[in-house]
């Protein structure tokens, strides 16, 4: 891979990690209060989707009209809504609502050695792998 | 920097879009970071590289995954509101909800990230779907939690 490559690819998973940091979503009593709508409701996690989507739906948009060969986008097609989507959501949404974490501020909080975050990221591993590997969560 | 506002909730929401928008572009795939980190787990991923991103597939995923870290770390370092960190959890109920998540957002096909931000800015309808869905739990779970636990 050539370099320009290699720290553009870089580039942009340390703007994601800014992201992350600088909205908050990094510390699980934000997304928690947000979460916890019955209580001290927290709105902060709406504005950061708000930021998110509306910049990712626009820029696809625009990119969608400069796309060439060396330019290829994924397909954003929807996939079938079945079983496994809704099941595997809502068990998501369980481990949600337990930690206060989500795979990206869960990895996040890696990069300053929090507790929290050596204990949730290695479970985490073993349960991709079990679904991928038990039930072809990956085809 | 130092006083959380909502102004920091949507300046982080764009660097999220724009990160992921420019992932997108670099590597043609939709760069949602359970499906990134969980293919790492996996011997051979079962997708093909694209756009030169290196010959396995696991290159661009890892390079990305490092990038967040650091990104994250700097901005601890930099602002003290990014690096508000209020444990709301014991260290049991984290490793729970870790394994719970891992197999959660792989059977789902995406997490908030691929699902949340580029399914849904993309109206995929699977996308919108699924975030209706991980959130409400999410909602109700913590409910449940305040009532039995707290």
């Amino acid at each position: 891979m050539k370099a320009g490559r290699v720290f553009l690819i870089f580039l942009a998973g340390a703007l994601f990690g800014t992201g992350l940091a600088i909205s908050g979503m990094t510390d699980p009593g934000r997304v928690i209060g947000f979460l916890d709508v019955f209580g001290a409701w927290d709105p902060a996690l709406l504005f950061v989707m708000a930021g998110a989507v509306g910049v990712y739906g626009l820029g696809m948009l625009l990119l969608r009209r400069f796309q060439n060969q060396n330019l290829k986008l994924p397909s954003t097609a929807s996939s079938p809504i079945d079983r496994q989507l809704v099941v595997g959501a809502a068990i998501f949404g369980v481990g949600w609502g337990l930690g206060g974490f989500c795979p990206g501020p869960s990895l996040a909080n890696l990069g300053a050695l929090r507790i929290e975050a050596l204990v949730f990221v290695p479970a985490m591993a073993i349960g991709m792998f079990l679904a991928q590997r038990f039930f072809g969560a990956d085809q | 920097m130092h006083e959380y506002t909502l102004w920091h909730a949507l300046i982080g929401g764009i660097l999220i879009g724009l990160a992921s928008l420019l992932a997108t572009a670099l590597s043609g795939k939709i760069p949602g970071i359970s499906g990134m980190f969980g293919r790492l787990l996996v011997p051979a991923t079962p997708d093909p590289p694209s756009q030169g991103y290196g010959t396995t597939g696991k290159e661009w995923r890892v390079l990305f995954l490092l990038g967040l870290i650091g990104g994250a770390a700097l901005s601890f370092l930099l602002w003290d509101s990014a690096a508000l960190f209020r444990p709301m959890r014991p260290l049991a109920v984290m490793g729970v909800a870790g394994f719970i998540v891992g197999f959660g957002t792989r059977l789902g096909g995406g997490c908030t990230s691929g699902h949340g931000v580029c399914g849904v800015g993309t109206a995929a309808k699977d996308s919108i779907a699924a975030t209706l869905i991980f959130v409400v739990v999410a909602m109700v779970t913590v409910l449940i939690y305040n009532r039995a636990v707290l």
